[in-house]
């Protein structure tokens, strides 16, 4: 446990949102000392915080009280003070005599494109997309998704949805052009809009759908966590609650690379990791898929598995994580990169323990325990 | 001029007052003047369908309200409540 009070400058900042509140992570250049702030926002349910990498100070905050409604913190001195947006995400009031959506929560934080400073994308439980011009400030829905005539089809209804809540998640924006969008539902499947959000297109062919009684669907899919490379648009990568896929653009058929993974293991888990420099590494962190479900690590073994090669074949990468009788996991938001050489790994699990490794993988160590259920993870250059 | 008595887990809107005044003729007028005067703090109790939370409840006076359109006369008291459930 690296864990101390004093450490120097942070060089990397580690937002941690849990069951119980925000915690912030600030580790020293090495990423060897860390320091633990105090909660921010106890007792709220943190599903996920994200800081801009455009100004590296705005700092957003996706939260809810069990008994309140859901709401976005804003923060623009990366977590010294903080305020509430004054139009959270919301869905629009349905005509009288009809049944409207109601945001449970935001689920998951999107910074825009580099060139549009100030847009920030969000998904929410149940399935609806949002957009924010002004920093976090106010938002508003992308009726191209959400008022979509084919939404309902898309995303099914509360049959379809997981125990948790269906959600709109991985929202990823090509870094070569801000109205091509991509996005991932839990239930719905993976959708691209190439105008900004005005109209979207299934992207599903290939993905196997355990679920549903027609193998070749074009939606309704369980996607997990979707990610583009950085540095190769073209290539996605995502985890799925069938399998682990991969595919390159302008192609439009998912291949199941994780058919490579050890058959002991399975290729069922909530995260993916994509490194920021290679379109053919990946990371992945397997749970229990079997039978009903456990959704713990397989075997009471907790691992990372990583590709070198774009998922031809993968290496476990468990240096440090507990060998036996450890039975927790990681959700989707809760396993990310950062930006540096070699890259830093970091994920959070659903016991309260963060664990880092500074060498892609090859080493872990514990660098914060005893923290609430994990629901996101995510890693800044300070 | 109503009174309004604040739980604790809204409080924070509040400058942590459990009392605060607001005026209005209905539920909704009351909430709506809140609103202007502590922002933000409708919606943690109210969704955008304009229905009271699941764990949220209303009082005027001592009487559970379940519509926003319920009266209040000029020197009721509101009370809302939190349901403290769950871990």
């Amino acid at each position: 446990m690296a864990t101390k009070r004093s450490a120097p400058a942070p060089a990397t900042l580690v937002l941690i949102g849990t069951r119980k509140g925000l915690f912030l992570l600030a580790g020293d250049t090495g990423r060897k000392a860390w320091r633990l702030s105090p909660p921010n926002f106890l007792g709220h349910i943190v599903q996920h915080a994200v800081l801009d990498p455009r100004d590296r100070r705005t700092l957003l905050v996706a939260a809810r009280a069990g008994h309140l409604g859901p709401t976005v913190f804003r923060s623009t001195d990366r977590g010294r003070t903080w305020k509430e947006a004054s139009r959270p995400p919301a869905f629009p009031k349905a005509p009288a005599g009809e049944t409207g959506l109601v945001v449970a929560h935001v689920f998951w934080l999107t910074p825009g494109h580099a060139a549009e400073p100030g847009v920030w994308y969000a998904g929410t439980s149940p399935q609806g997309l949002f957009r924010s011009a002004d920093g976090g400030e106010t938002w508003h829905g992308i009726d191209g998704f959400n008022a979509n005539p084919m939404r309902t089809a898309w995303v099914g209804g509360l049959q379809e949805a997981p125990p948790d809540g269906a959600t709109l998640h991985s929202i990823n924006v090509d870094p070569r052009d801000p109205q091509h969008l991509y996005i991932g539902m839990s239930a719905g499947g993976v959708f691209e809009s190439t105008d900004g959000g005005t109209r979207w297109q299934p992207v599903n062919k290939g993905i196997a759908a355990d679920f549903l009684p027609d193998p070749d669907a074009a939606y309704g899919h369980d996607v997990h966590c979707l990610r583009i490379s950085p540095v190769d648009p073209d290539v996605l990568y995502h985890q799925n609650h069938c399998g682990i896929y991969r595919m390159k653009r302008p192609g439009d058929r998912w291949t199941r690379i994780g058919e490579k993974m050890p058959k002991s293991v399975g290729d069922i888990g909530f995260p993916m990791v994509l490194h920021p420099r290679d379109p053919q590494t990946a990371w992945v962190f397997p749970m229990d898929g079997t039978t009903v479900w456990p959704r713990t690590s397989p075997g009471g073994k907790p691992a990372v598995y990583g590709t070198r090669n774009g998922g031809a074949s993968w290496q476990k990468l468990a240096q440090g994580l507990p060998a036996k009788d450890a039975w927790w996991t990681v959700k989707r938001q809760a396993m990310c990169a950062d930006a540096r050489d070699p890259v830093g790994l970091y994920f959070g699990t659903t016991s309260g323990e963060v664990w880092a490794s500074t060498d892609e993988g090859k080493r872990w160590r514990c660098i914060a325990r005893h923290l609430p259920h994990i629901y996101s993870v995510e890693a800044a250059d300070a | 001029m109503n009174n309004v008595l604040i739980p604790s887990p809204l409080r924070s809107y509040t400058g942590n007052r459990l009392q605060v005044a607001a005026v209005g003729a209905t539920v909704a007028e009351i909430l709506g003047d809140l609103d202007r005067r502590y922002p933000g703090i409708r919606f943690r109790m109210i969704d955008e369908q304009d229905a009271i939370r699941p764990h949220i409840k209303i009082f005027v006076n001592r009487e559970q309200v379940r519509r926003l359109d319920a009266p209040v006369a000029g020197t009721d008291e509101v009370i809302i409540i939190t349901a403290i459930s769950g871990g």
